[in-house]
């Protein structure tokens, strides 16, 4: 409890009722971002953004272009330090603004990209064996013998993205769609505790996104916690979880998919004035 | 072709066993038709292409660490003949203590430069290199602590892409501009050289060539299996993965600059190795080999056989340097630059999978199930990240 | 704005030396306007009385006559020519055809008396004929040979030479030379014996001022035993010095440092956009710049087998022709092989370096393996003085042809159309595209335009460096250097990058020595991009970081 009350924030009091929602107790969260802004040469990229995510929660974030959900991403994972703010994970242990991208990696915060990026170059299988939990040492790594648990492992991911038949096809020989699910796939391989996951349907036909909706509930269902960033609202409704608006960096309205297109502002946002 | 394939597939594939083949053949055969055959024999193979045979297994061996970081890390090293010299020189100085007092002024320690500079005492690094195992393991010692620190440097703060050529390139000329200089204590603009004997053999004799000569295939042969057994472990798949998405590999977990440090070590001892065996056949080592020029070269050897295929960069090497050889030891000599300077153009222009790495092509079209063909034994679709050499994703709408 | 300051600061120096040129042409003129030349017949009459007492009379009244005749009786005394008649007391010289002119007015004798005898010399005469030369070229019509005679004599520090300095001192009207004679002056009474300790001082005041080295030797050779406060003074006018000279000493280095900042600006600058603007690794950059420094060969050629009287002209002339020549082999090289290499930054490093072994090869078969002598023109050699800075022309040109380069290319990228246009396909090809710019048009024009300033500092750097077939190969790596030290795609940054590294190479040597302070240089290089590996002016933001 010492370290919530020492790290409880200096955001100014709102009687705003989404942004009080926002605001949670540090210790209960899994993610807690507070008061974070970013600048890239004056332009402030996410303006004292401040949000949490429970443990084993599903939040998708919607939001114009440029309201700063790359850039969100890009915090967490420490690839973008914050000009200020905090970041922490787990209840509030661990201060992500002081780790780089591969130890918040190894943490167990998996990132998919908004372009699908898979080893285009290495088998399906074989991306699913680099991303799979387990050890990253180099020199152990030349050594490594794969584990009848590490097989059983992948065995089971193919079962959950459907790509069995394409084991042994390279990574950039997949469709797109494909491609997407490869990548969730790896994620999945990396077991983390939380998955962000960036435009999961882009270039997806129906169906397919479909099955990704399935998949992502799938992954949740199994204690993964996920924040999907997406565009597409059909998508978001069948997700049917918690829905925040970002816009110009910082939250503009949280909640049910239904109060927040109900949302005055979020339709002017949206709709232009 | 399901669940089948997840036991590891063997060390070797067909086209690695038959390279091994050819160049152990080449080390039993070429010392054979050496000594057996008479000298007016057109089966003969004189003393001197005997060296000149082992020269370009050096050469082959130097283009394998190339390919190593090049073709599977995507680091174009501008500065690889930088570790070959410091492997050669490490040699060259055994090759200068065992001179002793045959020198020309005679001085049982001081090798002959020193002796003409005026020096009284042997400088503290060149103790010990009157011993041979001391010697050998600087050859792989000096070429990997240098790139342990450059590289540790140069990873850590993700100076990649140009960058990195530019800085390695840096690194092997100030390395030049040092050797050059007389002070430092390894020969100067001269470097090292008059070396009389290697172990206690003649170092002019023809069984010492041949035993060189041997050796050199017997290295290229070990370093393969090296090579091919790291870029075939889960450790060479993650260089695979740092090549062609580094960001990637970082949101996956692992530390890619270790991985990259680990290979260029690897990589500049094996460069290391070259240069010392490089040094007693050709009898010479001086600052030259340091030149950024030099370093350039060694990459197109490797282009030329097929980036990211390792047979490709050892056959590359022998190639382009057998045309070397053939160019400038007659008429044409004038029109060797333009040759290299066009075969450069050409390589990157017309085949950029290189020789090698176009017949895996050419064959995985005729038969769509490659037998022993791994995917990482195949140069990348194109030399630029996949994001740009791939083509766009089409919406499948 | 550093630029304008710079510049304004090269133009007062510009300034400054052109002002000191003028003022050594005119003021002899004023000096010597003095009326008719003064009567020498007492002396020469001395000559022919053949003793070595009237001879050497003869010789002091000589030297301080302030005739025109003077120097040539005192030279053809040492050299003993020097004749009289005993007969008619005629004084007359022998020329080196073998005839006689008339010792005082020069006019030739038509036919020589008979029985003419030499004045005779021997040590004693010879050391007043030494003296008189010196005390003769004290008051030489010729400012600078004054000049130099009072350094000689300063140096020297012969106590002898006073009266003769005292009576140069009296005429002269020239304020440079009237001090270096006064500095001339403390520096013997500084040595001289019995001279008033006050007096001393005051020698050593004057010459404390001037603050060079020969100053520096004066002061020390102040006898050991001379009074305690005149030592005390001697040796706060050295310590005056020394601190002037250190002062002057990092001035002199920032300056080669400038110097060798303006050739690195000048090979780099192309390079700024190639590889800056395009991203292209352009190898055969410094071939570029070897190309047009055989251009400026090839026109100096020219202009010497048709038209000589052109020389001075040759390098304004072979400025636009390299510019147009390079600038054609660089849109060249794009269309057939760059174009098909965009995005692959790697390939085209190797097929440039290919390129660039072809136009070595190429300019070795046409001219030959050996340097090529490219001559100077005369407003380019040279070297004033500035303090106790020596600067030569030159350098001084090549500094502001790299300034003038630096800011034509900054106005074409900001000013007119081909530089918008540039600058739209750099930051979103496609969307200019969708503008309706010509982008492989203007690829071809921004890789022209970068091998056309190759080309021009090939022209600069054929003043200072050796033209050979290798003359860009000794370029590329710092080129190199000095555009990622300075940041990628940042004009400023390449300028700022080659100052800083041409001043801190400078500033490095006298500790170092050339070769050492180059390899610090490199390593400081190499460990800053460690640091920033996107240079000094790094562009920061999401566009840079795919």
């Amino acid at each position: 409890m010492s370290a919530a009350d020492t790290l409880e924030p200096d955001v100014p009091e709102t009687n705003d009722p989404v942004l009080a929602i926002a605001k949670k107790d540090l210790t209960e969260a899994l993610l807690y971002l507070d008061g974070v802004t970013v600048t890239f040469d004056g332009f402030r990229a996410l303006n004292a953004l401040s949000f949490t995510v429970d443990p084993g929660e599903m939040r998708a974030i919607i939001g114009p272009n440029g309201a700063g959900k790359t850039t969100m991403m890009d915090v967490i994972t420490g690839k973008t330090r914050p000009d200020k703010g905090d970041v922490f994970f787990a209840g509030g242990t661990t201060d992500l603004t002081k780790l780089d991208e591969t130890q918040i990696a190894t943490l167990g915060i998996g990132r998919k990209f908004q372009k699908p990026t898979v080893f285009e170059m290495h088998t399906v299988i074989d991306n699913l064996r680099l991303a799979l939990k387990g050890q990253r040492g180099a020199l152990a790594n030349i050594f490594k013998r794969e584990t009848a648990a590490e097989r059983e492992k992948i065995d089971e991911i193919f079962q959950t993205i459907k790509l069995n038949e394409h084991r042994d096809r390279l990574g950039g020989a997949l469709s797109h769609g494909q491609k997407q699910w490869l990548e969730i796939g790896m994620l999945l391989a990396q077991d983390p505790k939380l998955l962000l996951v960036d435009e999961p349907v882009a270039g997806m036909t129906d169906a397919e996104t479909a099955q990704t909706a399935e998949l992502l509930r799938e992954i949740n269902a199994n204690g993964h916690s996920v924040v999907v960033v997406e565009h597409d609202m059909t998508f978001v409704r069948d997700l049917g979880v918690r829905v925040m608006c970002l816009h110009e960096g910082s939250v503009l309205a949280e909640g049910t998919l239904d109060q927040v297109s109900a949302n005055e502002r979020v339709i002017e946002v949206y709709l232009g004035r | 072709m399901s669940t089948a394939t997840t036991t590891p597939p063997a060390l070797l594939g067909k086209s690695g066993l038959v390279f091994l083949a050819v160049v152990l053949g080449a080390a039993v055969l070429v010392p054979l038709l050496n000594l057996l055959t008479a000298p007016d024999s057109a089966l003969h193979v004189p003393t001197y292409v005997v060296s000149l045979l082992g020269k370009y297994l050096t050469y082959a061996l130097l283009a394998l660490s190339v390919d190593l970081i090049w073709g599977y890390v995507g680091i174009l090293s501008l500065g690889q003949g930088a570790f070959f010299a410091l492997g050669g020189y490490a040699m060259g100085m055994y090759l200068m203590r065992q001179i002793g007092p045959r020198g020309v002024y005679g001085d049982p320690v001081l090798p002959d430069f020193m002796v003409f500079l005026n020096w009284k005492e042997l400088p503290w690094f060149w103790y010990g290199f009157d011993m041979f195992p001391f010697a050998a393991l600087m050859v792989v010692l000096a070429p990997g602590i240098l790139a342990l620190v450059f590289g540790w440097f140069a990873f850590r703060s993700r100076v990649t892409g140009v960058y990195l050529s530019i800085i390695t390139q840096a690194m092997t000329f100030a390395l030049l501009l040092a050797f050059f200089r007389n002070d430092m204590g390894f020969g100067g603009n001269n470097g090292l050289t008059d070396f009389k004997d290697i172990l206690g053999f003649n170092i002019q004799a023809d069984g010492t060539r041949l035993t060189l000569f041997v050796l050199s295939a017997v290295a290229l042969a070990l370093g393969y299996v090296l090579c091919r057994f790291l870029v075939r472990s889960h450790f060479g798949k993650v260089l695979i993965a740092i090549r062609d998405a580094e960001t990637r590999v970082r949101f996956t977990g692992y530390r890619a600059e270790n991985y990259k440090v680990v290979a260029f070590v690897v990589s500049a001892m094996l460069a290391g190795v070259a240069g010392a065996l490089y040094v007693p056949q050709v009898g010479i080592i001086n600052p030259s080999e340091f030149s950024p020029a030099n370093s350039i070269e060694i990459i197109v050897w490797v282009a030329v056989g097929g980036r990211g295929t390792l047979i490709g960069a050892a056959l590359g090497a022998v190639l382009v340097n057998y045309a070397k050889t053939y160019f400038t030891s007659g008429m044409l000599a004038p029109y060797w630059l333009f040759m290299l300077g066009g075969l450069f153009v050409a390589v990157t222009l017309f085949l950029p999978k290189g020789i090698v790495g176009t017949f895996y092509d050419w064959r995985s079209r005729r038969s769509p199930a490659p037998a022993d063909l791994e995917p990482a034994d195949l140069a990348p679709a194109d030399l630029a990240p996949p994001d740009k050499a791939l083509p766009e994703p089409k919406p499948a709408e | 704005m550093i630029f304008p300051g710079l510049l304004s600061r090269l133009g007062c120096v510009l300034l400054l030396a052109l002002g000191l040129l003028a003022g050594t042409l005119m003021l002899p003129r004023a000096a010597f306007a003095q009326g008719a030349a003064p009567d020498i017949s007492a002396p020469l009459a001395q000559f022919t009385t053949d003793k070595y007492d009237d001879t050497e009379t003869a010789l002091n009244a000589l030297a301080v006559s302030g005739s025109p005749a003077a120097a040539g009786i005192v030279a053809a005394l040492a050299d003993g020519r020097l004749f009289y008649s005993p007969a008619t007391k005629q004084v007359l010289i022998r020329t080196a055809a073998g005839g006689y002119v008339d010792a005082a007015g020069g006019q030739p004798v038509a036919e020589a008396p008979p029985g003419l005898k030499a004045v005779r010399v021997n040590n004693r005469i010879r050391r007043a004929v030494e003296a008189a030369s010196g005390a003769l070229a004290l008051v030489s019509p010729d400012p600078a040979k004054r000049l130099e005679a009072a350094g000689a004599v300063m140096r020297a520090r012969d106590e002898a030479a006073l009266p003769a300095l005292d009576a140069a001192l009296a005429k002269e009207a020239d304020a440079k030379v009237k001090s270096a004679l006064t500095l001339a002056r403390a520096s013997i009474l500084i040595g001289k014996a019995g001279v008033s300790d006050a007096d001393r001082i005051a020698a050593i005041e004057t010459v404390g001022e001037e603050g060079n080295q020969d100053a520096l030797a004066v002061l020390r050779s102040v006898p050991a035993d001379a009074a305690p406060a005149v030592k005390a003074a001697a040796n706060a006018a050295i310590d005056g010095i020394e601190y002037n000279l250190a002062i002057w000493s990092v001035g002199q280095n920032v300056w080669y440092g400038v110097s060798l900042g303006s050739v690195l600006l000048l090979a780099a600058i192309g390079l700024a956009i190639t590889f800056g603007v395009m991203g292209v690794i352009n190898m055969a950059h410094g071939e570029m710049v070897m190309l047009g420094a055989y251009t400026t060969f090839v026109v100096q050629e020219l202009i010497r087998t048709y038209n000589p009287a052109l020389f001075d002209a040759s390098l304004l002339i072979a400025i636009p022709i390299a510019f147009v020549f390079t600038g054609l082999i660089g849109i060249l090289i794009e269309r057939t092989v760059i174009r098909f290499l965009y995005g692959r930054a790697l390939e085209t490093l190797l097929a440039t370096w290919g390129i660039s072994l072809i136009l070595q090869q190429a300019i070795r078969t046409m001219f030959g393996p050996t340097n090529r002598e490219v001559g100077a023109p005369s407003w380019m050699s040279g070297a004033f003085e500035l303090g106790q800075l020596s600067i030569t022309y030159g350098r001084l040109w090549i500094i502001i042809f790299a300034m003038l380069v630096f800011v034509a290319l900054l106005a074409t990228l900001r000013l007119t159309r081909i530089g918008l246009e540039m600058r739209a396909v750099t930051q979103n090809r496609r969307m200019a595209a969708s503008m309706g710019i010509r982008t492989n048009w203007v690829d071809a024009m921004t890789f022209g335009l970068g091998s056309g300033i190759a080309g021009i500092a090939g022209v600069a750097l054929s003043q200072i460096d050796n033209v050979s077939p290798n003359l860009g190969q000794s370029y590329i790596i710092d080129s190199f250097l000095v555009v990622v030290f300075g940041g990628v795609g940042n004009l400023w940054g390449t300028l700022v990058g080659a100052m800083s590294l041409g001043i801190a190479n400078k500033m490095l040597e006298p500790y170092a020595g050339a070769v050492l302070g180059k390899i610090a240089l490199l390593v400081i290089v190499i460990l800053f991009i460690q640091k920033r590996p996107r240079g000094l002016f790094a562009l920061k933001g999401r566009a840079i970081e795919t």
